[in-house]
């Protein structure tokens, strides 16, 4: 095992340099790691964010944030890191700023922004390699406009726009791998339910210099249609069924950090879509077998190709 | 020193002399030959600046407001599409209140598409929150990225500013240029001042937050005009200052040959220098005409401008823009500022003329002078008129047998 400061839960810090009272949705599973992120990158941070559920926590006159915050538009706040990141150079290279008063740079996306409008800034800020940090919250809809489609709504899924029986035809976008092909410093998925994890992702990208991206799995009781109480537990599921792989990109290789139980011995995927209302249909009047066994499938196939 | 140079290299001087710290850039005709100086500039150190391509226009204007949100003197250049490209970030930058200059090059827009320059570009962004200045020669492009930066940077306005230069014709063309003295640009132009807008350590800030209802909103909004309006005190001081250090005035609204005229042109851009030439051609021939050149389009000079034609009988408002279905745009805004003022102008005409670069030859002037004189002696405001002419149609009338597959 890597070096690392946080061996257990015991070493996450419990700064809550996030303020409670946003409001985001009861059960919101961004909100933990948005927290965690905060703690651990500490105050002297600048969270730029692109439209999206999140851009409500800071609304006039009130932030919840210790560290600072810049609102840009949906598909431009990487291009915002690149100006605040920039300025800061140009203002510590000129002695206009000292070095030891530097700030982390992080863009705060939900996925609608991150794999579509968004994808070309994001991109472009990878190829110049931004020094910056990226967190996409992807609770696989446009959330904030009531979850419609995006481009990270998973095959089956029902959602506003999405009324047809068998659900979304297509498959997720592969957004990990797409920032992979661009060779950053860091990507990494990552979930609020397993916080050491996010630790030491965290910390592994923090000891390195660019594009430091990660994508968190994020449980959403008003677009998934599910009681907030059980965000937790649908996390937990996520990961077992082995529906959201936990892996990362670092120094050219990708490794998987939590792998779920080999086929036949871990849960399947069923028993974590038979939660939500976004997945009612395939089960109600009557099971969608077709789709069923597309979504254990694919899960599946990933597993048996990873090394 | 006085050099020989393009409207383009006059706008890449004016940013050195500024000492801007950074450049978003992302290239488009007319305006990359600046972005190309620069970077030349740089490559041999001659330019302390950090430049950076980004991927978009819409993220370029991004990065520069972000920038200047932080606390660095920025500047950013584009033209038509790419100006459109950035256009939501054209109104968002300005309610940040943190300035910066961008330079608009301008060129016609699609459709169809083209290169060559007209004014719908940098119309386009009339109502967006940013400053808006208009050069003529390559000389008032240098000054007025100079004032651009003075102007934005005043305490009593704090918004980013456009500067204008006509494509091709000022950004490609070379005319003789003074270029000052660093040292003098300095006491002109102080060191950039965040007045509070930064990103720091130990004292955080949330910027471009939403706010909810239309009371705190309209707050904001009202304050950026009220802000835009300081900008016309703000900019006649900041040309006199100018004046006084560099012995070149220039005006909100620039008179030329007025002082016993009944008969004007209004005409802005580079096109405006064939109007004084026309204008010189009337007045040889005895015609009591003058040009009024707005230089300030926002805020529009209204004071400036009505002292300027409130002695005329007959006013030829020529457009390098058009609005389909309505007309010119500057026609409308002189319309509406005389009307306000109670000045009750005979004959104000509007005329469209030079789009997409379309020339507008002495003959054209000419006819539109002769056109108002009719109209002021027949006491009737003629109908807005689109300049082209019988062999133009013929022209394309060709153009179009070609493309239809027909023999000519």
């Amino acid at each position: 095992m890597r070096e690392t400061a946080y061996k257990s839960m015991k070493d996450l810090p419990a700064l809550h340099l996030l303020g409670g009272g946003t409001p985001m949705c009861a059960g919101c599973g961004g909100l933990e790691v948005v927290r965690l992120f905060h703690d651990i990158l500490g105050e002297n941070t600048v969270f730029v964010n692109a439209a999206g559920c999140m851009t409500l926590l800071a609304t006039y006159p009130y932030t919840p944030f210790r560290g600072s915050w810049m609102y840009t538009s949906m598909a431009s706040a990487p291009a915002g890191a690149q100006g605040i990141r920039d300025a800061l150079d140009v203002l510590i290279a000129k002695g206009r700023l000292s070095p030891r008063d530097d700030l982390h740079v992080v863009v705060l996306t939900g996925d609608g922004a991150a794999n579509g409008i968004g994808l070309s800034a994001t991109s472009g800020a990878i190829e110049r390699g931004l020094d910056f940090y990226y967190l996409c919250y992807d609770n696989e809809g446009y959330g904030n406009t009531g979850y419609q489609t995006s481009a990270a709504t998973p095959h089956g899924a029902a959602t506003a726009t999405e009324h047809r029986p068998g659900g979304v035809p297509g498959e997720k976008k592969d957004l990990f791998a797409i920032w992979v092909a661009h060779g950053p410093a860091y990507a990494g998925t990552i979930s609020g339910d397993e916080p050491v994890d996010l630790a030491r992702k965290l910390e592994t990208a923090k000891a390195r210099k660019g594009p430091k991206l990660f994508i968190a799995f994020t449980p959403c009781p008003t677009g998934w249609h599910f009681e907030p109480k059980e965000s937790v537990h649908l996390s937990r599921l996520a990961v077992k069924t082995g529906l959201w792989a936990l892996r990362e990109y670092v120094d050219g290789k990708v490794r998987h950090t939590r792998p779920p139980a080999p086929a036949g011995r871990r849960p399947p995927v069923e028993e974590y879509l038979r939660l939500q209302g976004r997945f009612a249909h395939l089960f109600q009047p009557r099971r969608n077998e077709a789709v069923l066994a597309d979504l254990q499938h694919g899960v599946d196939a990933y597993w048996e190709h990873v090394v | 020193m006085r050099k020989l140079m393009t409207g383009n290299e006059a706008a890449a001087w004016g940013v050195r002399l500024a000492e801007v710290d950074y450049v978003p850039t992302f290239p488009i005709t007319p305006q990359t030959e600046i972005i190309e100086k620069l970077s030349q500039w740089f490559g041999t150190g001659e330019l302390d600046c950090r430049l950076v391509m980004l991927e978009s226009e819409h993220s370029m204007l991004t990065a520069a407001g972000t920038a200047a949100a932080t606390g660095v003197r920025v500047f950013t250049a584009t033209s038509s599409q790419g100006l459109l490209y950035a256009m939501e970030m054209l109104y968002t930058t300005p309610g940040w209140r943190a300035p910066f200059v961008l330079v608009n090059v301008s060129r016609g827009l699609a459709s169809p598409i083209t290169l060559e320059p007209d004014h719908n570009d940098v119309l386009a962004a009339r109502d967006s929150g940013f400053l808006q200045l208009h050069a003529a020669t390559c000389q008032e492009v240098l000054d007025l990225v100079l004032l651009a930066f003075r102007l934005g940077e005043d305490p009593a306005v704090r918004l980013p500013v456009i500067v204008n230069l006509d494509g091709f014709y000022l950004s490609f063309t070379r005319e003789p240029v003074e270029i000052p003295a660093s040292e003098d640009v300095r006491g002109f132009l102080p060191p950039f001042d965040g007045q509070g807008l930064h990103f720091r350590p130990g004292a955080p800030s949330a910027q471009g937050v939403a706010v909810l209802g239309g009371v705190p909103y309209s707050y904001f909004r009202y304050e950026a005009h009220l802000a835009a309006q300081a900008a016309l005190t703000a900019f006649q001081q900041a040309a006199e200052d100018f004046d006084r250090r560099f012995k070149r005035r220039h005006s909100a609204v620039e008179t030329y040959r007025c002082d016993d005229a009944e008969l004007a042109f209004v005409m802005m851009g580079a096109f405006a220098t064939k109007a004084k030439a026309a204008v010189d051609r009337l007045r040889d021939e005895g015609w009591r005409i003058g040009l009024v050149r707005p230089v300030l389009l926002r805020p529009f000079p209204e004071q400036a401008l009505v002292e300027a034609l409130r002695p005329m009988r007959g006013v030829a408002v020529i457009d390098q823009n058009l609005a389909p279905g309505r007309g010119g745009v500057l026609h409308g805004e002189v319309l509406a500022t005389l009307y306000q003022a109670g000045v009750h102008t005979p004959i104000v005409a509007g005329f469209v003329g030079g789009l997409g670069g379309r020339d507008i030859v002495p003959e054209e002037f000419l006819a539109m002078a002769r056109s108002v004189r009719a109209a002021v002696n027949a006491g009737a405001n003629p109908p807005p008129r689109l300049l082209y002419t019988a062999e133009e149609l013929q022209q394309t009338q060709g153009l179009q047998a070609v493309a239809l597959g027909n023999e000519v």
